[in-house]
């Protein structure tokens, strides 16, 4: 056996070690599922007074084998159902062996960890709270598309009842060793990895009959509560009136966070109520048939590359330089108390960088604390964090008009442009004093850049940061610089992204970024659908695709004026109608015509009622269907395709162009950035799963049908005839 | 072929479908079996003449659970060697009931049938049967699961019908209602409600305000809105995509109240009229059931009845009278407005809004309306359809001879 040790000790207690050979984790992978096995056979042969399970390696286990499930197809479905199969009967061997079994959890379970864990009677954790551990627990498996397939489903919903097991199983939420304790599933603390054993060992023998007579089954002792007659799941079945009330509209609740599009929420709730109404065994094979439905299944597949492969390789440094070490930022400064100024001087704060803004503007000044406060008040109200570390927080923040107060900082990130006023020219002056102290420098702000030459300083080491706007809470950070833009200065730039705890998408370009592009093309692409569809029929397609907000929505959002500033309309030749022009240009020239620039100005694409805040009340202006004078109703798909394809074209012409390079920048940018469907893994993940031949296929349809701006990027071409995926 | 002719169409008051409602002491049991011999003494027949019993009921759970048409038959003391069947097509089980009674006899190998219905909704909540549809979250999710009320919404919102033309709906149900009670529209065919010792527990329907006014209609919140912001509205956005927004105009008041009682109906050949000397009232010329989108659930009532017109041949205009079950106000002026039919031919006595839904009867309570109006304005040929769960519609044509 190469994972699994078997080991018996003095105290007659056998010892299921989880022990991967040469490897930093263990893996939940073929041959843990032969050696677990083995190992659950020689314990059914066994005397012995009790079982502990424990690891040798810094996590408890690392969960399932993702390359084995990343590489499974339609064919392999026989493969993965037999391998749950083969995984949960050991762990039925080991449960049901009639003695106290213990699991000593020293260090993260999740996934397949917590599974494993699961099939104990007895969990003893060590605590996070005298040191600073983080060991997390929980089951993650739908945050990958997937679903705990090992029993996790089953023995939660047994443990915690429906609703309680609920936000685990469907959220991934996961826990702390505490946390565990409240919640029931974890059943002691230890301070240390020496009282683990310990404490398992005097448990177990606590728990030992002396003389030999086989026990009698005691629930949580050395059975598992559902093997003692007369078990019944916690809070009730589906069949209860308690239970029932809430089973038509729980898979609406899903799907208004899915759409409809991911299938894993929906299948682990249906996997909980169908195993519920069914003995353990049975509720088993249930969850291995969903689990093995969403495992081959493309839609996993396109969360998996996304969101384990590109996110890793996103974080992962751009420049992969050994030379260059990574600054710990301790301060920074920010110049410009604006609103970005002042949610980055949080954000920067609260992962522990002590920041100085600063500003000529008494009054916004002002504002830079009072933002923070009024943030971390929230958070106190909410319980999410104590008085003591928000005030610690806060004193992390300090803000200025003296350009000398900012001598010893490591970086400056410039949020001038946002402000967009005279206070340009006060902070420009600021600049000879702090140039020689300063390592790096940035420009950053919620709105894309065209020209990183009409920024100021554009020097070796300056380099713009896009904080996306912060609609839908976007995590992405696209980090821009033209090509003499040091290596160092990326590489710190990327770190500080990721130790704000924002994802970094980096693009080597001088012109618009990735992310703004994509974004323009979603845009006035739903607007060109306003002279083929009902208006409603186009907000209504972009949410059943998986977009969280529709174009029209999101246009409204960002504002047609700042589009056109941007110069992403290109408009200037729209009174003629050339088939060249992109056939949304004469609605966006009317909209700004007629001052229906967006949200904040009162009225766009939708009219707002009396409250600006309410997005609740707003309606779709009723004069758009007047751009559809030939009535049409083009069907719902195509304008989801449309949608979809417009940004996947676009993004291959920012590949082609060179404005990002790598596939992983493109998919994690797309997702993160932008909102586009999870469901796809990202605009490149899109064509590897339509298939590039029908990709091309149904993208020249929709070129004849709906003009030239489909047309089919050469490159997706050169890919097919080479056979090969993005 | 043998025609099915209609002898006798009898129902209970409807009480009010709570705790608090006349009838909600009396189990659907009793309600049932008295109401057959109410029809046993009405009729003089022999029970042993009777083939099959078949009774709608939709929540056919606990007190009214098993086969309540058989029990109710033992019950009422009827004799043994008659059948009994309980029949769930959700809201129309009652009407379904009717059809497939006049079905039995035009097939000729049944002569006399009892069609009718129970629901007791005070005791057996409606839902409280669950069902894969709603109950089961892959099936609920996979077949785009919507519950009636929102569906009427949506009904509502595309017709146009706003909150005041529902409303207008309801209270003049409700005034209708009133009138037909003090003419005495009702007379003949409502058996009251009495104890064991005869003691008199609900003679008149009980949900009826004719007090009712605009305003006071106006004031009711929408009862379907908290429930579509949840997460129902996005359901219908594949299929109703042009709809931004989903109007929620149905409350409590211009929905069909929720209520207790039962109804029957004594369906027979020429041949066993004349045998135990039942004068036939009308005959039963067509029946149809037909199903629409299951999400938006209740369009069913137009297809159905241009189903059944065609069977006959007839057109809308050969219809005197039609009683379209008022499950909720949308669906009667969705009818009106597909169909062309004037106000004055539609649910001349009021309906459900006024009166109540007891789901399992209801469908052969409108048709005993229907028939007394018939004869009480000397008219020919009188439609009565109901909108359905899981997007079904049902019609049936009677014409009186």
């Amino acid at each position: 056996m190469t994972s699994v040790k078997y080991e018996k000790d003095s105290n007659n207690i056998a010892h299921l070690i989880l022990d991967k050979d040469n490897a930093p984790a263990n893996l939940m992978d073929i041959a843990f599922a032969d050696d677990f096995a083995e190992a659950a056979a020689q314990l059914a042969k066994d005397n012995f007074d009790g079982v502990i399970i424990r690891s040798t390696k810094s996590t408890f286990f690392a969960g399932g084998d993702i390359n084995m499930l990343f590489s499974t197809t339609k064919n392999d479905t026989k493969f993965v159902f037999d391998l749950c199969t083969r995984l949960k009967s050991s762990m039925r061997i080991i449960e049901s062996c009639g003695k106290p079994v213990v699991a000593c959890i020293a260090g993260a379970a999740m996934g397949g960890g917590w599974e494993i864990a699961l099939c104990a009677h007895h969990r003893i954790a060590i605590s996070n709270q005298p040191t600073a551990r983080k060991i997390q627990l929980g089951l993650p498996e739908v945050t990958l598309g997937l679903l705990p397939g090992a029993g996790g489903v089953t023995r939660m919903v047994r443990l915690l009842g429906i609703q309680v097991a609920m936000p685990y199983l469907l959220k991934g939420k996961s826990f702390s060793p505490e946390q565990g304790i409240e919640n029931g599933l974890i059943h002691s603390l230890v301070d240390n990895e020496g009282e683990l054993l310990e404490t398992a060992t005097q448990w177990i023998k606590s728990n030992t009959n002396a003389d030999e007579t086989p026990a009698s089954l005691v629930s949580g002792i050395n059975a598992q509560p559902w093997d003692i007659k007369g078990y019944n799941i916690p809070n009730g079945v589906p069949k209860d009136k308690n239970v029932a009330i809430s089973l038509p509209i729980t898979p609406a609740l899903i799907r208004r966070e899915t759409h409809g599009t991911l299938p894993a929420p929906e299948l682990i709730y249906a996997t909980m109520i169908e195993g519920a109404q069914v003995d353990f065994d049975s509720a088993c094979r249930i969850e291995s048939r969903y689990f093995t439905e969403l495992a081959v299944g493309q839609i996993s597949k396109n969360i998996i590359n996304t969101f384990w492969y590109n996110l890793k390789e996103v974080k992962a440094s751009f420049i992969k330089s050994e030379v260059i070490e990574k600054i710990k930022f301790t301060h920074i400064t920010i110049l410009g108390a604006g609103l970005v100024g002042q949610q980055l001087a949080y954000h920067c704060a609260a992962r522990g960088i002590s920041v100085t803004v600063k500003d000529t503007n008494i009054e916004r000044i002002k504002q830079v604390k009072n933002y923070s406060q009024k943030v971390l008040e929230k958070q106190i109200a909410c319980g999410h964090i104590s008085v003591d570390k928000a005030q610690r927080i806060l004193e992390l923040i300090n803000s200025t008009s003296h350009c000398d107060d900012l001598i010893d900082s490591e970086f400056v990130i410039d949020t001038v442009c946002e402000i967009q006023c005279s206070e340009h020219e006060s902070i420009q002056g600021v600049n000879g004093m702090l140039n020689k102290d300063i390592t790096y420098r940035a420009n950053i702000s919620s709105l894309p850049i065209t020209d990183l030459s009409q920024l100021t300083n554009a020097s070796k080491n300056s380099i713009h940061m896009n904080f996306l706007p912060s609609i839908n809470n976007m995590q992405v950070v696209e980090i821009n610089c033209s090509e003499n833009v040091s290596d160092s200065a990326i590489t710190q730039c990327h770190n500080l992204v990721l130790q704000l705890n924002r994802i970094p998408v980096t693009g080597r370009t001088n012109q618009s970024s990735y992310t703004t592009r994509v974004m323009t093309a979603f845009v006035k692409e739903g607007i060109a659908l306003i002279k083929d569809a009902h208006p409603a029929s186009i907000e209504n397609a972009a949410y059943l695709a998986g977009f969280s907000l529709g174009p029209l929505a999101m246009s409204d959002e960002l504002s047609l004026s700042l589009l056109n500033r941007l110069g992403h309309l290109n408009n200037a030749h729209a009174e003629s109608d050339s088939p060249n022009n992109h056939p949304a240009e004469i609605i966006i020239n009317d909209m700004i015509k007629n001052s229906r620039l967006g949200k904040s100005d009162g009225a766009g694409f939708y009219n707002y009622g009396t409250s600006k805040q309410s997005d609740a009340n707003k309606l779709l202006f009723e004069g758009l269907t007047h751009y559809n004078t030939e009535n049409n109703d083009i069907p719902l798909n195509d304008i989801k395709e449309r949608l979809l394809f417009i940004m996947v074209i676009e993004t291959v012409s920012c590949i082609e162009e060179g404005v990002i390079s790598s596939t992983a920048d493109a998919n994690v940018g797309a997702v993160y950035g932008i909102g586009f469907p999870q469901w796809t893994g990202g605009t490149l993940q899109f064509i590897n799963q339509y298939g590039l031949q029908r990709f091309i296929t149904r993208a020249e349809e929709l070129r004849r049908l709906y003009g030239v701006r489909f047309q089919v990027p050469t490159l997706v071409n050169e890919m097919l005839n080479k056979n090969k995926f993005f | 072929m043998t025609e099915a002719y209609i002898f006798d169409a009898i129902r209970t008051p409807r009480g009010r479908g709570k705790s608090s409602g006349a009838l909600h002491e009396v189990k659907p049991i009793t309600l049932l079996s008295n109401l057959l011999k109410a029809l046993e003494q009405r009729n003089q027949f022999d029970t042993q003449y009777i083939d099959d019993v078949v009774i709608g009921c939709v929540t056919p759970i606990g007190d009214q659970g098993a086969d309540i048409a058989k029990t109710a038959a033992i019950a009422a003391g009827w004799n043994d060697n008659l059948g009994g069947i309980t029949i769930n097509r959700f809201c129309a089980s009652g009407l379904e009931a009717v059809n497939i009674a006049a079905m039995k006899v035009r097939s000729g190998w049944e002569h006399l049938v009892v069609a009718g219905g129970v629901e007791s909704m005070s005791r057996e909540t409606m839902g409280s049967d669950g069902g894969a549809w709603a109950n089961d979250p892959h099936t609920n999710i996979h077949t785009a699961f919507m519950p009636q009320g929102i569906g009427a919404d949506l009904i509502a919102t595309l017709g146009g019908f706003n909150r005041t033309d529902v409303d207008d709906f309801a209270m003049k149900s409700h005034l209708k209602a009133a009138a037909a009670w003090q003419r005495g529209a009702f007379a003949n065919s409502v058996i009251p409600v009495v104890d064991q010792n005869g003691l008199e527990i609900l003679a008149t329907d009980q949900l009826i305000r004719p007090d009712c006014t605009i305003s006071s209609l106006a004031k009711l919140t929408p009862s379907f809105k908290k429930m579509g912001e949840m997460g129902f509205d996005d359901v219908a956005k594949e299929k109703y995509h042009h709809i931004e927004k989903i109007n929620h105009v149905h409350t409590p008041a211009n929905s069909s109240g929720m209520v207790d009682g039962a109804a029957a109906i004594l369906i027979g050949s020429k041949q066993a009229g004349e045998m135990h000397h039942l004068k036939p009232r009308a005959r039963v010329i067509a029946t149809a059931i037909v199903g629409e989108d299951p999400t938006i659930m209740l369009t069913g009532p137009a297809p159905a009845a241009i189903k059944a017109l065609n069977l006959v041949g007839l057109t809308v205009e050969d219809i005197d009278l039609f009683e379209v079950n008022e499950a909720f106000a949308s669906i009667v002026l969705r009818f009106q407005a597909d169909l062309n039919i004037p106000d004055d031919k539609v649910n001349v006595n009021g309906g459900a809004i006024a009166m109540g839904h007891p789901l399992g009867a209801t469908g052969a309570m409108i048709l005993g309306t229907l028939l007394d109006e018939l004869e009480s304005r000397k008219l020919k040929r009188g439609l009565a359809t109901l909108c359905i769960g899981g997007g079904m519609g049902i019609a049936t044509i009677i014409e009186r001879v």
